[in-house]
């Protein structure tokens, strides 16, 4: 972890017009849960259907694709990272800075705003609201792991970081069994079903299946990223 | 080819490529070069396109040679982070940190370098690229050749053996120029290496007393500018002369030894000079002793793509 290199990380996600666009999903979905809440009343059947399709389905995967790549692609795009690069750092320790600042902006934002919408629409009841917040918290740390990585592999990133989180994360892993299993979003779901004790809720995936699977998730890509790094070619303008 | 660039009395920053080449596919931008560049101020001159750019970045460790080696005083650059302790870099993007101040944006690259008064480091540094007193503005609102400035100065901060610098006059007005010209040329008196590209051969001149030409990814030539100077102006040259009585004229030149070809075209006289300066006394004389007014005099091939055409067609000799 380098202080200087999360420093202007930092300042690169925050101070510029994309944290609009990593504060527009936690806005709408507590401004979702403030409207269903005056129109449906204290409904814990909706709630959980916000939390599992909106919060964790869509919003988490779509904050995890604009942190995770937001934190170093732009840089390799467009050059800027040489700055970071020509010092004396090891490269593995630029990816895990940048994979931190990724996952706590990620986690922040998600916990804060799924907390705020699952209690505006019941309270504190059945830990829906606490359940949901931890799936997201962790969910976001494997999605922000999984994005940088995807953003130093690929000049494509949030092409190809689309189509991940809609088809395979939206579409394969909400739909084929099998699948399942191998999606965040389920993993997430798992964690948040541990501390649910919410009927309308269930999940297909253990945690002794989910923990691990997030945890070497993070781990293998935050590695690989770092060794990528290491080997990053820029070339000149020949 | 193996050259080596003005005397290296010290085995500290000097940079040895031994047959490096680097292709991209099928593309060949860097061809089987081989160099040593030691203390002093080298220019690597070439033509747009020519592999300067694919070459520094080996240097500097942003690319690995496709084959041969890269070194920095025996050390392997590529996969080497430590030898950016030795080494700043200015790279030709222009890219760099909009939202930070001038000031923060050279401050954070003496704190990425762990120096032990990163600011007081960084206030030398913009001194000395007199960027003193923008430094407290945003780098979004600076002009190129200020953005250009602050990349130097942060190279700077942790005072490098070792300066590579891609196109650093791009961009910059001519006071700058001046100004950027006189601190490496002061930087490269003091005993550091330092190699900058430039595909103007005068900027090159003004600055470095070494050159290293590179042409469509080969090594072309290499030494004193002066050397290369004169080879540039004494390979043969193609005039084309438009006067008042072109056949006259080409029958008095092709009888000088400067010329080793005349023709005579719609367009006027075309003479192949192969004793540039002598062709240049010559023919304003024999055109007053045969009172023939000249219309134009042109060279038709001084472009940079010939010059460095015949460069490397000399090498390969």
């Amino acid at each position: 972890m380098n202080t200087v290199v999360a420093d202007i990380t930092y300042r690169a996600m925050l101070g510029r017009k994309r944290i609009w666009l990593l504060i527009l999903l936690p806005v709408a979905l507590v401004a979702l849960a403030a409207l269903l809440r005056l129109i449906n009343g204290q409904d814990e059947q909706t709630a959980v259907t916000l939390m599992k399709s909106f919060a964790i389905g869509t919003m988490l995967p779509l904050l995890g694709l604009i942190a995770g790549t937001g934190v170093i692609a732009p840089e390799i795009e467009d050059g800027t990272i040489i700055h970071l690069l020509a010092k004396p750092i090891s490269r593995p320790v630029i990816a895990v800075t940048k994979f931190v600042v990724a996952a706590s902006l990620i986690a922040v934002l998600a916990a804060v705003s799924t907390y705020a919408a699952a209690y505006l629409l019941i309270g504190s009841e059945s830990g829906v609201a606490a359940g949901f917040t931890l799936g997201a918290v962790l969910g976001g740390v494997a999605y922000a792991a999984v994005f940088l990585l995807l953003g130093v592999l690929t000049r494509h990133a949030v092409a190809v970081g689309v189509i991940y989180a809609l088809v395979w994360e939206g579409v394969v892993g909400g739909y084929v069994p099998g699948a399942r299993k191998f999606s965040i979003q389920q993993w997430a779901q798992s964690l948040a079903d541990q501390i649910s004790s919410s009927p309308f809720f269930s999940t297909e995936v253990t945690l002794g299946f989910a923990v691990p699977a997030m945890v070497v998730v993070t781990v293998v890509a935050v590695v690989w990223t770092g060794r990528r790094l290491r080997s990053l070619s820029i070339a000149g303008d020949d | 080819m193996t050259t080596t660039s003005s005397p290296v009395t010290t085995r500290q920053g000097v940079l040895e490529l031994t047959q490096v080449s680097r292709w991209y596919g099928n593309v060949v931008a860097v061809n089987d070069v081989t160099m040593t560049i030691g203390p002093g101020v080298t220019g690597l001159l070439g033509p747009n396109g020519a592999g300067k750019s694919t070459l520094l970045h080996m240097m500097a460790g942003f690319l690995a040679p496709s084959s041969g080696t890269a070194t920095l005083d025996g050390r392997r650059i590529w996969h080497n982070h430590e030898i950016y302790r030795q080494i700043g870099l200015v790279p030709e993007k222009e890219a760099v940190y909009g939202f930070l101040t001038g000031w923060q944006f050279v401050l954070s690259s003496a704190r990425l370098h762990g120096l032990p008064s990163p600011a007081d480091a960084a206030r030398r540094a913009l001194d000395l690229v007199e960027m003193t007193d923008a430094s407290s503005r945003r780098i979004e609102t600076y002009s190129k050749g200020m953005r250009q400035r602050v990349k130097v100065a942060a190279a700077l901060v942790h005072d490098p053996q070792v300066l590579l610098l891609d196109e650093p006059f791009n961009g910059m007005d001519p006071r700058q120029r001046l100004h950027l010209m006189d601190l490496v040329r002061r930087m490269g008196e003091e005993g550091r290496t330092i190699l900058f590209s430039s595909h103007i051969l005068e900027e090159v001149e003004r600055v470095a007393n070494h050159i290293e030409v590179l042409v469509a990814g080969r090594h072309a030539a290499s030494g004193d500018y002066r050397e290369i100077r004169r080879r540039m102006a004494d390979r043969p040259h193609l005039f084309r002369v438009r006067s008042s009585d072109d056949r006259r004229l080409a029958a008095a030149l092709i009888g000088d030894p400067c010329s080793s070809a005349v023709s005579l075209t719609e367009q006027g006289v075309e003479v192949q000079v192969t004793d540039y300066a002598r062709f240049t006394a010559l023919l304003p004389r024999t055109a007053r002793d045969l009172g023939v007014h000249l219309w134009q005099v042109s060279p038709t091939d001084e472009d940079l793509e010939s010059v460095f055409s015949y460069l490397i067609s000399g090498s390969s000799r």
